[in-house]
C-alpha cells in the first residue's frame, strides 16, 4: 500500500505521546502576546456607553459636554456607526423558519439588553474614555423588559420587534413513530419532569479583545483579535463594511481561551474596525469583566417537559419533549441562536436505541444579553434530557441505571447505523466505555458504601451519563445553511534550507494545545525532530483556508490535512532524494531529519543538505527535475455530516441534606474520541470540560431581576468553579478509529461540559432517592437543594 | 472599569490624616488594603476627590500585647494577625476565622481596620469584635473616643465612624483561661464571602455571645440565643436544638445566593456546627 494509509504503518515517534506542548514555557513566563498588550503608534482606545436598561427607546443622545473633554477624539452613536455598515441577520437557510431582524453594531433606535452599546467614545485612554461616558446624555425611554422565557411567549408579553406577531424567534417539532400512542400503551410506564437549566456564560481569562488599524495606502484593514475563526470574520467584515476580502486581513496570536464565546459577531468589535478605518488609525477595544458578562453571549437558558416511556424490563419505548429556551433579543450573526436547540433536538437520546420520538423547541426572543453557541453547545440539555428521564424511569421501576443502559445503548457492532432522528453514526463504543467506566470506578463498592452511610444519615449518590459528542463537523453544520464558516481547513508543510519545517495550518490555537498536535503530526509524518518544526496559525495573509478551531475539529480536521500536506512533501522531497541519491524513492524513508535507506535504516543526506541542494545549487539537478519542497492539503469530511464520539461518565456525590450543599467526591469520565494525539492535552480537556459541566451543574448562573438586570456581573458574584471545590476526575480512553480519515481522530474538547452535568444531577436525584424527593433545576445550589428538601419554602 | 480622577496623598503621621479629614471640600476617603475600595472605585460606586492613602503611617501598625488587652493597629493586614504569636495565644478567634477570610492574596493586603470600616454584612471580623466585646479607637482632630464593637456597626456599609475620623486601634480582651470560642461558616466556594456564618464565645462565667455575619444588614448578636445558651457549663444536644429553635431574633436579609429563609435556616446549622465543635473541644 502507498499513500497516506501508510503513515501508520511503523510505529511512531511522538502521535500518540504526551509531547510537553512547546509553547507552554514561553506563555508561563509571561512572554505571550495578547491583543491587549498590543501598542500601535497613534493608537486610541474605543470606550463604549452601554443601555443601563434592558429595553429602552433612545430618543436622543447628546454628546455636547463629553466631545471637548480632555483626551476625546471623537464620539460615535448608534446612528452615526449604522451609516457606514451594512447590518448583519443572524438566520440561516437550513434552519427554515428562523426569523431576527437586522441587527446594527450599536443600538440606534431603541436599546433591548442592558449592557447594548449605544454610543462610542474614542480616546486617548481608556480611563479617560470612561470619564467622558458620565458626560454623554442619553434621553432613555423605559420600556416594559421581556426576561422570563415562557413569560415571553404570552399573548400579552410586550414585543421586542413590532414587525412581528410574537416574540417567538424560531420553531421546530422533530416527529419520528408515534410517542404519544406508544406510550399511551398498558405495559409502558411513563414518566415526566419538568427540567430547567440556568443560564450561564463561558468566562475566559482574556476578555474579548481586538486592535483594528487601517493602513490607507494599502486599503487594507487588518483586526487583531482574540477568536477563533479568523476566516469567518475576516468575510463578515469584507462584506459589512463594503471592502474587498483580500485588503481585510485578521490576525490572531496568543488567545486566553474561547469556548465558543470568541466565534460570535460582536457589535463592539466591528464598531472598533469600522472607527479604524474612518479615523485612519489604530483602535483598541478591551472588553473589561462587567462588560464580558453583559455582552459575551451566554448559554443554555431551557424550560423542558420531558417524558419518557419504559417497559417494564426496561426498554424504552421512546421519549419526548418541549423545549423553551431564551436567546436574548436577536438571534446572533452568523451562527445563528437556534444552533443550540437544534442540537437538542437532533442529538436527545442519540445513544439508545428506540422507535419513538416526539419533540418541540421553542427559541424565543427575550430583553438578556443573546445567547448563541458556547462549549458543548446543546449537550448538556439533551443528554440530560435523555440520560435523567431515564434513571428516573429506572427508579420507578426499579432498575438499576447500569442494566437500563446496557439494555437500550446501541449495541457496538450494529455500526454503521442511525440514531432515531437519523444521525448518522459510525465507529462508535457505548458499551465498552461504560464497561470501561465500571471498572475504573468501582461500582459495586459504591453502591455498599452508599447503603452503609446511609444508615448514618449521609446520602450519597452515584450517576452516569452515556453521551455523543458531535465532532469534525462537514459542511452541513454552517455552509449548508448558508453561513461563511468553512468547514474545510488546510495545511502547508514547508521545508526550509537548514532542514526545519515550517507548517502553517488554518485551524487556531486558544491555549488547548492546537499548535502542539499540529507540531506533532507533522514531525511524526514528514521524519524531523519535533524541535525542529515551526507552527503558524491565526493569519488571514499566511495560513491556508478554513474555518479555525470550534465544535472540537482542530485535530480531526485540522490535524488531517496537516498529515495529508505532511506525507505528500515528505513523497515529494523522496522523489528530489531519489534523484540526488540515484535510489528508487519506494526504497527511502525519511527519519529525524535525514533521508535513509528504508531497508537497512543507513543515513543517505540530511534534509538541509538536500534542501540546500535545491535552494543554492539547482546546477547540480538535472533540468527537468523541478522539486517542490512545499506542500498544501486540504481536508472536509465528506460522507457524514459529523463524526461523532462517544463516552461514559460517572459522578459520586453527597448531598449534605443539612445545608444543601453538594460535595462532588469523584468524577469519572471514559472517551472514545478515536485516535488519541497526545494523552496529557486530551485529559486535560476532558477535565476542563468536566469542571465546565460541574459549572453548569452546580455554580455557574446569570442571576437576572425582572427588569432585566444581571445582578452577578462580576467574578465575586458568578460563581466559576473553582480548585478547592472540584474533585478527582479520572479519565481513561476507548480509541475506535474514525474510518473518515488517516488519522482516525474525532473531537475531544466538548465531552466532559456535554456530560458531566447529567451524571451530577443524576447522582444528586440517586443519593436524594431514599429521602423520596429530587431536584430537577441546574445550577443546583444550595437554596435548591433544600427547597427540594422541604426543608424551606 | 477604570475609577474616576481623584487626586492623592500618602501622609505619614496621623495628625497629618486627620487634617486631610477635617477638610471637607478634598472630599477624602481612607485607603487602607483596597481589596473592597479599588474594586468600588473602578466600578464607580466609589468616588472619592482625595484618597488618602494610610500604608504608610506607621502609628497604625503593629500588633501590642498589654496588661488585659491586645492592642491592634488599624493597617495590620490580615497575613499578620494569621502569623502573629500573640493573636494566637491570646485572641484564638481570630486565629480560627483568618483561613476563611478569602484568599491568602488578598489576606496579604486586606487590614482589620478596612475591614471594620467598611462594615460588610458577609465579613467575619466585625461579627469577631461583637463577641470579643472589642473596642475601636477612632480619632478625630476632637481627640480620641473608644467605641464598642456593639454600636460600631450601624448598616450595610455603615458604622458610627464620622467622614472626619480615623479608626486606630482594635482593642481586645486577651483570652482568660476556661474560655471557649467557637466559629463556622458556610460559603459556596473556598474563600468566598460566607452564606452564613457565626461566632461564639463562652465566657468564664459562662456568659455566651453569639454573632452572626453573613445574614442580615451587619454583623449581628442574637440576644435570644445567648439568653438560652447562657449559664450551662455542658452545651447538650438538647440544648443546642432549642437555640436552634429560638434563632428568630434576627432580621434575617437574603441576597443572590440564598433568600431569607435558606438564610435563617443555615444559620441554624453553622450555630449547631459551632456549638458542637466547642462542646467536643
Amino acid at each position: 500500500m502507498t499513500g497516506p494509509a501508510t503513515v501508520f504503518d511503523k510505529p511512531t515517534d511522538y502521535i500518540g505521546k504526551s509531547i510537553p506542548r512547546s509553547d507552554a514555557s514561553r506563555l508561563l513566563r509571561g512572554q505571550g502576546r495578547y491583543v491587549d498588550d498590543m501598542q500601535l503608534p497613534r493608537m486610541v482606545h474605543a470606550v463604549f456607553l452601554r443601555s443601563p436598561y434592558a429595553h429602552a427607546k433612545i430618543n436622543s443622545i447628546d454628546i455636547s459636554q463629553a466631545i471637548d473633554l480632555q483626551g476625546v477624539v471623537a464620539i460615535f452613536t448608534g446612528k452615526d456607526i449604522a451609516q457606514h455598515v451594512e447590518p448583519y441577520v443572524g438566520v440561516l437557510s437550513h434552519l427554515p423558519g428562523l426569523r431576527s431582524p437586522a441587527q446594527y453594531p450599536l443600538a440606534v433606535d431603541v436599546a433591548r439588553w442592558q449592557g447594548e452599546p449605544v454610543a462610542v467614545v474614542i480616546c486617548a485612554s481608556r480611563a479617560l474614555g470612561e470619564d467622558a461616558l458620565e458626560y454623554i446624555k442619553v434621553d432613555y425611554e423605559q420600556i416594559p423588559a421581556v426576561t422570563d422565557t415562557l413569560d415571553a411567549m404570552s399573548s400579552e408579553a410586550p414585543l421586542i420587534h413590532k414587525e412581528y406577531d410574537s416574540n417567538l424567534a424560531w420553531k421546530r417539532e422533530v416527529e419520528f413513530g408515534n410517542l404519544e400512542e406508544a406510550l399511551a400503551q398498558d405495559d409502558v410506564v411513563v414518566v415526566e419532569k419538568q427540567i430547567k437549566f440556568g443560564r450561564h456564560t463561558g468566562v475566559t481569562l482574556e476578555t474579548r479583545a481586538t486592535v483594528c488599524d487601517y493602513i490607507p495606502g494599502d486599503e487594507q484593514l487588518i483586526m487583531y483579535y482574540a477568536g477563533q475563526a479568523p476566516h469567518m470574520l475576516q468575510f463578515i467584515l469584507a462584506k459589512h463594511l463594503d471592502m474587498l476580502e483580500e485588503n481585510v486581513r485578521v490576525v490572531a496570536h496568543d488567545v486566553g481561551g474561547s469556548f465558543g464565546i470568541k466565534v460570535h459577531t460582536y457589535g463592539d468589535e466591528i464598531a472598533t474596525a469600522i472607527i479604524a478605518k474612518l479615523l485612519k488609525r489604530p483602535v483598541k477595544f478591551t472588553a473589561d469583566r462587567l462588560e464580558s458578562f453583559v455582552t459575551d453571549i451566554h448559554a443554555r437558558d431551557h424550560v423542558v417537559d420531558a417524558k419518557i416511556g419504559v417497559k417494564k424490563d426496561g426498554t424504552i419505548v421512546g421519549m419526548g419533549f418541549n423545549d423553551f429556551t431564551g436567546i436574548g433579543p436577536f438571534s446572533m450573526y452568523p451562527r445563528t441562536s437556534a444552533i443550540e436547540c437544534n442540537q437538542i433536538l437532533n442529538l436527545t437520546g442519540a445513544p439508545y436505541q428506540f422507535e419513538h420520538y416526539h419533540a418541540v423547541g421553542n427559541v424565543v426572543f427575550q430583553n438578556k444579553t443573546l445567547m448563541c453557541q458556547y462549549r458543548a453547545v446543546g449537550h448538556p440539555i439533551a443528554m440530560a434530557i435523555s440520560d435523567c428521564m431515564i434513571e428516573e424511569a429506572a427508579r420507578v421501576i426499579g432498575m438499576d441505571p447500569v442494566k437500563i443502559r446496557k439494555k437500550n445503548l446501541i449495541p457496538d457492532d450494529a455500526y454503521p447505523t442511525k440514531s432515531v432522528t437519523g444521525m448518522r453514526f459510525d465507529d462508535l463504543s457505548h458499551h465498552a466505555c461504560l464497561d470501561k467506566l465500571l471498572e475504573i470506578m468501582d461500582y459495586e463498592g459504591l453502591l455498599v458504601d452508599q447503603q452503609k452511610e446511609r444508615g448514618n444519615g449521609i446520602y450519597r449518590g452515584i450517576g452516569f451519563v452515556s453521551l455523543v459528542e458531535v465532532t469534525n463537523p462537514s459542511p452541513m453544520f454552517y455552509g449548508v445553511g448558508g453561513a461563511p464558516i468553512a468547514s474545510q481547513d488546510g495545511a502547508t508543510v514547508r521545508l526550509d534550507a537548514a532542514g526545519a519545517l515550517h507548517v502553517s495550518s488554518s485551524v487556531t490555537e486558544q491555549g488547548q494545545g492546537t499548535n502542539a498536535i499540529l507540531q506533532q503530526i507533522a514531525a511524526d509524518v514528514f521524519g524531523v525532530a519535533i524541535e525542529r518544526v515551526k507552527v503558524t496559525t491565526g493569519d488571514t495573509a499566511t495560513v491556508p483556508y478554513g474555518g479555525g478551531t470550534w465544535a472540537s475539529r482542530g485535530a480531526g480536521i485540522g490535524g488531517e490535512a496537516m498529515l495529508l500536506a505532511s506525507h505528500a512533501l515528505k513523497e515529494q522531497v523522496l522523489e528530489t532524494a531519489a534523484v540526488i541519491l540515484q535510489a528508487k524513492p519506494e526504497n527511502l524513508d525519511i527519519s529525524s531529519g535525514e533521508v535513509i535507506s528504508k531497508e537497512s535504516g543507513e543515513q543517505k543526506i540530511s534534509l538541509g543538505d538536500l534542501a540546500k541542494i535545491v535552494y543554492y545549487r539547482g546546477n547540480e539537478l538535472p533540468n527537468d527535475l523541478r522539486p517542490e519542497l512545499i506542500a498544501t492539503r486540504h481536508y472536509r469530511v465528506t460522507d457524514f455530516p459529523f463524526v461523532f464520539t462517544n463516552g461514559a461518565m460517572a459522578a459520586h456525590v453527597e448531598v449534605d441534606t443539612n445545608t444543601g450543599f453538594i460535595k462532588i467526591l469523584h468524577f469519572w469520565a471514559v472517551e472514545d474520541c478515536g485516535r488519541v494525539i497526545n494523552p496529557q492535552l486530551v485529559d486535560d480537556q476532558i477535565r476542563g470540560g468536566v469542571v465546565q459541566g460541574i459549572g453548569g451543574a452546580l455554580y455557574e448562573e446569570c442571576i437576572y431581576d425582572t427588569d432585566g438586570q444581571m445582578q452577578n456581573a462580576s467574578m465575586a458574584d458568578y460563581l466559576v468553579p473553582m480548585a478547592s471545590e472540584m474533585p478527582e476526575i479520572t479519565v481513561a480512553h476507548v480509541e475506535t478509529y474514525t474510518k473518515t480519515s488517516v488519522l482516525g481522530a474525532k473531537g475531544a474538547g466538548e465531552a466532559g461540559t456535554g456530560g458531566a452535568p447529567a451524571a451530577i444531577m443524576n447522582a444528586v436525584n440517586n443519593a436524594l432517592e431514599p429521602l423520596n424527593c429530587g431536584l430537577w433545576q441546574m445550577p443546583m445550589t444550595p437554596e435548591r437543594v433544600l427547597k427540594a428538601l422541604g426543608k424551606i419554602k | 472599569m477604570k475609577a474616576p480622577d481623584f487626586s492623592y496623598e500618602k501622609p505619614t503621621t496621623i495628625s497629618d490624616v486627620l487634617a486631610l479629614l477635617a477638610n471637607n471640600e478634598l472630599e477624602c476617603q481612607l485607603l487602607a488594603g483596597g481589596q473592597s475600595l479599588m474594586p468600588m472605585m473602578n466600578f464607580r460606586m466609589a468616588n472619592p476627590g482625595t484618597l488618602v492613602d494610610i500604608s504608610n503611617v506607621s502609628e497604625l501598625s503593629g500588633i501590642y500585647e498589654r496588661k488585659e488587652t491586645i492592642e491592634i493597629g488599624a493597617m495590620v493586614r490580615y497575613r499578620e494577625l494569621e502569623l502573629s504569636k500573640i493573636i494566637k495565644t491570646h485572641c484564638p478567634l481570630i486565629s480560627m476565622v483568618l483561613p476563611y477570610v478569602a484568599h491568602a492574596a488578598i489576606r496579604n493586603r486586606g487590614t482589620i481596620g478596612g475591614s471594620i470600616g467598611l462594615s460588610d454584612p458577609a465579613a467575619e471580623l466585625p461579627a469577631v469584635l461583637l463577641v470579643l466585646d472589642g473596642k475601636i479607637e477612632i480619632t478625630s482632630e476632637k481627640g480620641i473616643r473608644l467605641e464598642p464593637a456593639n454600636t460600631f456597626f450601624k448598616g450595610v456599609y455603615e458604622t458610627s465612624c464620622e467622614p472626619d475620623e480615623l479608626i486606630t486601634k482594635i482593642i481586645l480582651p486577651k483570652k482568660q483561661p476556661k474560655q471557649k470560642f467557637g466559629f463556622h461558616e458556610i460559603a459556596r466556594r473556598h474563600g468566598d464571602y460566607a452564606m452564613a456564618g457565626v461566632c461564639i464565645l463562652q465566657d468564664v462565667d459562662l456568659n455566651v455571645r453569639v454573632a452572626f455575619f453573613g445574614v442580615a444588614d451587619r454583623a449581628v448578636r442574637s440576644i435570644a440565643v445567648e439568653n438560652l445558651l447562657s449559664g450551662n457549663s455542658y452545651l447538650s444536644g438538647e440544648l443546642i436544638k432549642n437555640a436552634q429553635n429560638v434563632l428568630n431574633d434576627i432580621e434575617f436579609e437574603g441576597d443572590m445566593n440564598a433568600g431569607p429563609e435558606a438564610k435563617q435556616h443555615i444559620a441554624k446549622v453553622v450555630l449547631e456546627r459551632a456549638l458542637k465543635e466547642m462542646k467536643n473541644d
